[in-house]
């Protein structure tokens, strides 16, 4: 805890100062790797920090804050089905480009209260603005896009927590973040919007590496980089249990 | 207590995975079937990614098909020649399953191939195992002498070769046709296809019941472990973790189910059988005719 504040303290002293808005953002991360092991359940991220100012406080509308985690982005493809002969098939079908495999936003108030449309659209918090921002190879795929979501949604992937951010004295904000056990690795993105009246006035941004580690990481290597071995490796696995099984079986039976 | 699948990418319930394999250790150590037809559809509602249920149910049926092949080579029910033959057919069929199967799942439509493939076979096989195990018990209750037919169209083709321990003296084109339709089945289904291998074996090729067990195991453990490394280098698909959780539930529950199989008639307990084949069946008939909550399903792609 006394590193992280002597960082958080030399973050505040070597950040240069933004001379177009008083306030300025200095994060802190609880974990910044995440490690998925063979009993991996979830993960609970705590994103906290504070706000930087060389003036007092400005007057009017306190000050709110958006925190929003995203993972890795991979290529989707959203099927729908439609009855054909009587039974339910896949017919049409929509590839989205890339799309978060994960995203969630936490905010200090209802978004809508405390963003403008204009600055969503520019930094693309709320979850259609998001995905939609990303891919958009495929016409006519606001249908599928929207499925994506209710989808994602339903799975605990996509998530939107008002009011989940705690901002104490304007300045200490902390919260947070589930990522759920079904997650896949790669580079999560922790970003941080500092909004007053509407409009974001300052980001800041941060990596999450969640990884594979121990027995996990060497039998998703092998699967990927010598598959024939992996099988072999499986084969060999079932062949001595069931041999085992049957050993044990008679020996239990004498 | 929870396991993250290093493979599906999805954490289950261990005990939940383990349950699972010993239900079907039981019903296969009961029934002498691989019980491939039923861990697959179960490891769907589990939440398993069907390519990767399909590709790891086969490794399953390794497992539980080795070792019931050991008790029947002690006593001596396994006919090795006509079970290579039917494994030429078989590594033949698979590696044709691969193909369809690897062409589907690019098109979208594994899922319903899958289901499809599976209300029929269940339908066809639950029925026919009913209606026969009906009329056998009926036979039983009359007191009459079952009646098999030796010759039929099968014994008229050419290329023939005499098959000792059977006692057979026939042509290998039915084998190989046979073997191969069974290796199709076990790509495309994720089953070791015993439910399909016995019953052509007795009624198409005429062999004694006492060696078709044994040599259907012979022929599906080959097809089923040519299966997981087809699977395994082309799709990626196998979870070496869920696998053996299955395995271990599986071989325990096998031997639970021989000593409650030893204890019941054998027309009674294909009655039962018919039953729940029939019973998964109509489950996944079901699906398929009734309209879905969600209309929509989204793939993950390979990141790029």
């Amino acid at each position: 805890m006394i590193a992280r504040l002597a960082i958080l303290l030399l973050l505040i002293l070597i950040l240069p100062t933004r001379p177009a808005y008083a306030e300025t953002i200095v994060l802190g991360l609880s974990e910044s790797e995440v490690g998925i092991t063979a009993t991996f359940d979830g993960s609970d991220i705590l994103v906290f920090g504070a706000v930087k100012r060389e003036a007092p406080i400005p007057e009017g509308e306190p000050l709110d804050i958006i925190i929003a985690v995203t993972g890795p982005l991979t290529p989707v493809t959203v099927r729908k089905k439609a009855r054909r002969f009587g039974i339910w098939v896949n017919t049409e079908a929509a590839r989205i480009s890339s799309a978060p495999s994960f995203y969630a936003v936490a905010t200090t108030r209802p978004l809508d209260q405390m963003l403008r449309d204009t600055d969503d659209l520019r930094h693309s918090i709320t979850i259609p603005r998001a995905i939609r921002s990303i891919g958009n190879e495929v016409e006519d795929t606001a249908a599928f896009t929207e499925a994506l979501i209710r989808i994602r949604a339903e799975e605990g992937l996509y998530s939107l927590l008002e009011g989940a951010v705690e901002l104490t004295d304007q300045t200490l904000f902390r919260t947070r973040i589930s990522l759920p056990a079904n997650l896949i690795e790669g580079r999560y993105d922790a970003r941080i919007y500092l909004a007053r009246e509407g409009h974001v006035i300052d980001t800041y941004e941060a990596p999450i590496i969640v990884r594979k580690i121990g027995l996990e990481r060497w039998l998703f290597n092998l699967a990927q980089s010598q598959p024939f071995l992996y099988g072999l490796l499986t084969i060999s696995l079932a062949i001595v249990l069931g041999w085992a099984a049957s050993f044990a079986f008679q020996s239990f039976r004498r | 207590m929870q396991f993250y699948l290093p493979i599906a990418e999805v954490s289950v319930n261990a005990f939940l995975i383990l349950g699972l394999g010993g239900l079907v250790g039981v019903l296969s150590g009961m029934f002498g079937v691989g019980g491939g037809f039923l861990i697959t559809p179960l490891l769907f509602v589990a939440g398993i990614p069907p390519p990767v249920a399909v590709a790891t149910a086969a490794s399953q049926i390794v497992a539980s098909s080795f070792s019931a092949l050991l008790a029947h080579l002690q006593r001596r029910n396994v006919d090795i020649p006509m079970g290579l033959v039917l494994l030429a057919g078989g590594l033949l069929g698979s590696g044709l399953g691969i193909v369809v199967f690897n062409m589907l799942k690019a098109m979208g439509q594994v899922d319903l191939l899958i289901k499809l493939c599976y209300v029929v076979f269940l339908g066809v096989i639950g029925g026919l195992m009913l209606q026969e195990s009906l009329r056998a018990l009926r036979r039983a209750k009359s007191g009459a002498p079952p009646v098999r037919r030796r010759h039929t169209w099968v014994h008229a083709l050419p290329f023939k070769v005499k098959f000792r321990v059977s006692g057979l003296y026939i042509s290998v084109i039915p084998p190989l046709l046979v073997g191969a339709f069974v290796g199709l089945l076990a790509a495309i289904m994720g089953v070791g296809g015993g439910f399909i291998l016995v019953p052509a074996m007795i009624y198409l090729l005429g062999m004694p019941t006492k060696v078709v067990i044994g040599t259907s195991l012979f022929q599906i453990i080959f097809v089923t472990a040519f299966t997981t490394l087809l699977h395994a280098t082309t799709n990626y698909t196998v979870d070496i973790v869920l696998a053996a959780l299955l395995i271990v539930g599986g071989v325990i529950g096998a031997q639970i189910g021989a000593r409650i199989g030893v204890k019941m008639r054998a027309e009674s307990l294909r009655i039962l059988l018919s039953g729940l084949v029939l019973a998964v069946c109509l489950q996944l008939a079901l699906d398929l005719v009734i309209r879905p909550a969600e209309l929509y399903s989204a793939e993950r792609g390979a990141p790029p």
